[in-house]
């Protein structure tokens, strides 16, 4: 399984490291229901199928990456980085 | 304050020569990162200017009269052998000469050795002049960079003996196939 970082090209996916869930660039603003909160910190999907996963390109450029991929066929299906968009 | 002894990492591990390869310390003798801040950009290009330097793009790295500079991440740089000051109050500035050594692979096939342990495709048409990368050494972090001399390699300063052991086992290997 290869990753395409979009800052250092083509690269194997063993210098990135594994974050989990899209969802953790949704963070509920602060005052949100505690419903919002538990389904930020709990609730994930687990689909077989096509998923978005954050990652980090930890033996690389240091860059977080949303990469886009298929659970079944482990195909890559897109990647790019996150700087800035769950800033403010 | 108290004089202490100052030990360099690679005292008694360079230079190491085997066949026409050579594995040599090139530690620069200052390194700083330097992160622009948000909109300071152009501030922090025209402020390298005068060291015949600018921010580099990805994967880049720029020699000028008064130092390099080399692309470490998104928004982020290494200058190297320069002094930062003209760029204070524009960038995030961090001194890390004691944090990292350099070291220094030249002779022929230096790109094969390099290739059993950091896996990009460093042949000089693709990293040729003015060409760098963030890619593992083995397990290790590392900056690479083309030089006329060779491909330098910065890793932690704690990782030096490691650094060295794995390049000159990599190194052996290839001079012993090439004797042969």
């Amino acid at each position: 399984m290869r990753i395409t970082c979009p800052h250092c090209g083509d690269r194997d996916r063993r210098e990135f490291y594994y974050m989990g869930a899209e969802d953790y660039l949704h963070r509920p603003a602060e005052g949100a229901a505690p419903e919002a909160w538990n389904d930020y910190l709990h609730l994930r999907d687990n689909p077989a199928g096509v998923t978005r996963d954050l990652w980090y390109h930890e033996q690389g450029c240091s860059a977080w990456l949303l990469v886009t991929r298929n659970t079944v066929t482990h195909e890559i299906l897109g990647v790019r980085a996150v700087d800035g968009e769950a800033a403010e | 304050m108290p004089s202490l002894i100052a030990t360099p990492a690679l005292q008694g591990l360079t230079p190491v020569t085997h066949g026409s390869l050579t594995l040599a310390e090139a530690t620069p003798a200052r390194l700083t990162s330097v992160a622009p801040f948000r909109g300071q950009a152009e501030a922090v290009g025209r402020a390298l200017d005068p060291l015949g330097l600018r921010f580099p793009a990805a994967n880049a790295v720029i020699e000028g009269a008064g130092g390099r500079i080399v692309w470490t991440g998104p928004g982020q740089a290494f200058l190297l052998d320069a002094d930062p000051a003209p760029l204070a109050g524009l960038a995030a500035l961090t001194d890390q000469s004691d944090g990292w050594v350099g070291l220094r692979l030249s002779g022929a096939g230096c790109e094969e050795v390099l290739a059993r342990l950091i896996p990009i495709d460093l042949r000089p048409q693709v990293f040729g002049p003015g060409t760098a990368a963030r890619a593992p050494l083995g397990h290790m972090l590392s900056v690479v960079m083309r030089r006329a001399e060779g491909i330098e390699i910065l890793v932690f300063r704690s990782m030096a003996r490691t650094a060295v052991h794995e390049i000159t086992v990599a190194m052996a290997a290839l001079a012993a196939r090439q004797a042969g």
